[in-house]
């Protein structure tokens, strides 16, 4: 059994709902990401998603991508952000990470190369925001054989019949974007997101995680009524960027957030 | 011998010339894409859309636009004819606007009340609020704050016409960060927006159906070669941005066996300096703006800055047909630098009194090489884009002047 759905059948069981945090690597800098990862996990988080930092994130709104600078900044490529997991894994075997990024740097690397190394570093699961189940037939045999799952996102455009097709070609979960627009932006509407979740349930046999819009405890806890994971990034990241200066600050504020959302989501 | 493509059967039905184009995009945009291709295979065969986008380009953008022989600077060259196919008479001053006006139509179709735009060198812009303003649609441009310094007298323009010029200070503040942003207002308003893209890139359909609006211009050359030189050309130059005026130019000519093309790059300082604009001459494959192309970047995948005194020219990537021509070998993809293409600018005004886009120069410096390696009965068409008004400050700042 695979780390994610481990961690989706243990919540499952305990009644829990999985925390998601997003941070990318290497913002501010390359030392900095491994001691938040473990943070996270004595905060509560479940399941790491790593953002691997692109010149483009067309995706993103303007605090990721500001991220995305300090790390590029910083020298962080694709290969670093598999050695931060390989180095998180040394004192972490339970908690699964998986990689969010851009199709790009993937491609510069190479998809065999990059699934081996997923393995080889430790990593769960790939999410590649440009990268939508059309264009990746024949890609997701190889992340299948080697037991890495293939994360899509859903939108609340997706019609029925790709949702399915979705549902089909992913694999650990799936990524409910609960808002049209990119990552930082407006509020969510929680009534919204239940219908939209209750269809997805309907026409896909994974675990949902919810994410875009989700800002402190309140927002966390009314997700987590309604999906199988909260997904938090922007919120994360804005305090990594106030602390960007003094890097011994970030862990502890990053952790402070995520423990807010924790107990209010375990209510 | 491998057999010749059919070329009009590219792209496939998911956009890919080969392993070119395609769509990669996030999610919230693949329904929006689904809906806009659907309504252009829709109206494309529609005798009434042509006969509406036929009407425009006569009466609103005043096509079709000459072909017209320069005779004193073939012969000033010595070889072939060159003949210049002429949009920078254009309403707006380039080709954009055949594209606009075809994206226009099908926003109005679709019922879509606000347009947005990314720009490079403002004639997108220009002409997409061209359009807007003729329409009576809300207009929003995105533009690098670069840009909008080295073009502002198209800044102002589009003010002038009723846009709103938004400033890009993202990335390299150029046309590739314009068009993020662009993506991220159209995947916000995905409901009461179109999205119209400026030049052949962007995920399916957009490749397919820019490319189809401004083939109007290899449609009329070819036409016009037979009537007024008796025959096809030998030769087809056109400066490579995204390529829109190129592949304007080269698709009704590509089953033409003899008629050999020339898509011009950027190549800035030198492709040498690594400070250019030429992803076809220097650069690999990769996925950038939603389709799979010959992208400018760095060995972990990241895209790199481009370098042109073009700003029209000044973009890492390049459409996806192209890429796919030139892997298959039908188009020859070569480069100029700044100070040719410089150059190619003063010599034109000069010699024919035609002021070109500098972008325009880019094709016009290598026709000025190539020319003279042709024979005096061999024709051969170079596509003057643009013109050149919007330049003049950025060749009056290179001259040390100041207004
Ligand atoms: C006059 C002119 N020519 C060429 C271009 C380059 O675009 P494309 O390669 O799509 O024709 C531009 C872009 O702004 C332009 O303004």
């Amino acid at each position: 059994m695979s780390r994610i759905q481990a961690c989706f059948e243990q919540l499952n069981t305990s009644g829990r709902k999985a925390l998601i945090p997003y941070i990318t690597a290497g913002d501010p800098n390359r030392e900095v990401t491994v001691p938040v990862m473990h943070a996270m996990v004595e905060a509560g988080a479940d399941i790491i998603e790593l953002g691997v930092p692109f010149s483009d994130p067309m995706a993103d709104g303007p605090v990721i991508q500001k991220a995305c600078e300090r790390a590029l900044e910083s020298g962080t490529s694709l290969r670093d952000v598999l050695a931060m997991v390989a180095e998180f894994r040394r004192r972490d075997d339970r908690t699964p990470v998986v990689l969010m990024g851009y199709l790009n740097p993937v491609e510069a690397m190479g998809y065999e190369t990059f699934a081996d190394a997923c393995v080889s570093a430790g990593v769960d699961g790939v999410l590649l925001v440009d990268l939508p189940p059309e264009e990746c037939e024949d890609i997701v045999p190889r992340f299948r054989q080697r037991g890495v799952d293939l994360i899509f996102l859903v939108a609340p455009t997706t019609t029925d019949e790709r949702i399915r097709r979705i549902g089909e070609a992913a694999s650990g979960y799936l990524y409910y974007v609960s808002l049209k627009g990119v990552t930082g932006a407006a509020t969510l509407n929680v009534e919204e997101v239940a219908s939209r979740v209750e269809t997805i349930r309907n026409l896909a046999q994974l675990p949902i995680g919810v994410g875009f819009g989700i800002k402190d405890a309140a927002s966390a806890r009314a997700v987590s009524r309604v999906a199988d994971g909260v997904v938090v990034g922007s919120a994360l990241v804005n305090q990594i960027a106030a602390n960007a200066q003094r890097t011994e600050a970030i862990a502890p504020a990053v952790a402070a957030v995520l423990a807010d959302m924790r107990s209010a989501m375990d209510e | 011998m491998t057999e010749r493509p059919d070329y009009k059967a590219f792209p496939d039905q998911r956009g890919h010339f080969g392993q070119f184009g395609g769509r990669f995009v996030s999610e919230t945009l693949m329904a929006a894409l689904d809906e806009l291709e659907t309504m252009y295979r829709r109206l494309k065969d529609d005798p009434q859309f042509q006969a509406d986008f036929d009407y425009d380009l006569a009466h609103y953008v005043g096509r079709p636009s000459p072909l017209y022989l320069a005779e004193r600077w073939s012969e000033q060259l010595g070889g072939a004819r060159v003949w210049l196919k002429r949009e920078d008479l254009n309403h707006t001053g380039a080709h954009k606007v055949n594209n606009t006006i075809g994206q226009a139509l099908l926003a109005k179709h679709m019922g879509k009340k606000r347009v947005i735009a990314e720009t490079g060198a403002g004639q997108h812009g220009v002409a997409s609020a061209t359009v807007a303003a003729r329409l009576g649609l809300e207009c929003h441009v995105f533009m690098g704050e670069e840009d909008i310094r080295r073009q502002r007298l198209n800044v102002y323009r589009m003010k002038l016409l009723g846009a709103e010029v938004i400033p890009v200070t993202s990335g390299s503040r150029t046309l590739k960060d314009a068009m993020n942003e662009a993506m991220r207002d159209w995947v916000t308003n995905v409901d009461d927006t179109f999205y119209i893209i400026g030049t052949v890139a962007g995920p399916h359909p957009y490749p397919m159906l820019v490319r189809d609006f401004q083939s109007v211009i290899g449609r009329e050359a070819r036409e016009q070669s037979l009537k007024q030189a008796g025959k096809l050309p030998d030769a087809l130059v056109a400066c490579v941005g995204g390529g829109s005026n190129a592949i304007g130019l080269f698709h009704p000519f590509l089953e033409d066996e003899g008629v050999a093309m020339y898509g011009v790059e950027a190549a800035g300082d030198g492709v040498d300096t690594g400070r250019h604009a030429a992803p076809l001459t220097a650069g690999r494959p990769g996925v950038l703006h939603g389709n799979r192309t010959y992208l400018m970047e760095d060995e972990s995948g990241q895209i790199i800055e481009t370098h042109s005194v073009s700003a029209g020219l000044d973009y890492p990537g390049v459409g996806p047909e192209h890429s796919w021509l030139k892997d298959i070998g039908r188009v020859n993809y070569v480069a100029a630098d700044d100070q040719e293409a410089l150059a190619a600018f003063r010599e034109l005004t000069r010699v024919e009194g035609i002021m070109p886009a500098l972008e325009s120069a880019h094709a016009l410096a290598y026709a000025r090489k190539l020319a003279p390696t042709m024979s005096a009965d061999q024709n051969l068409i170079v596509n003057l884009s643009g013109r050149g008004d919007k330049d003049i400050l950025t060749v009056a700042d290179i001259d040390g002047i100041e207004f």
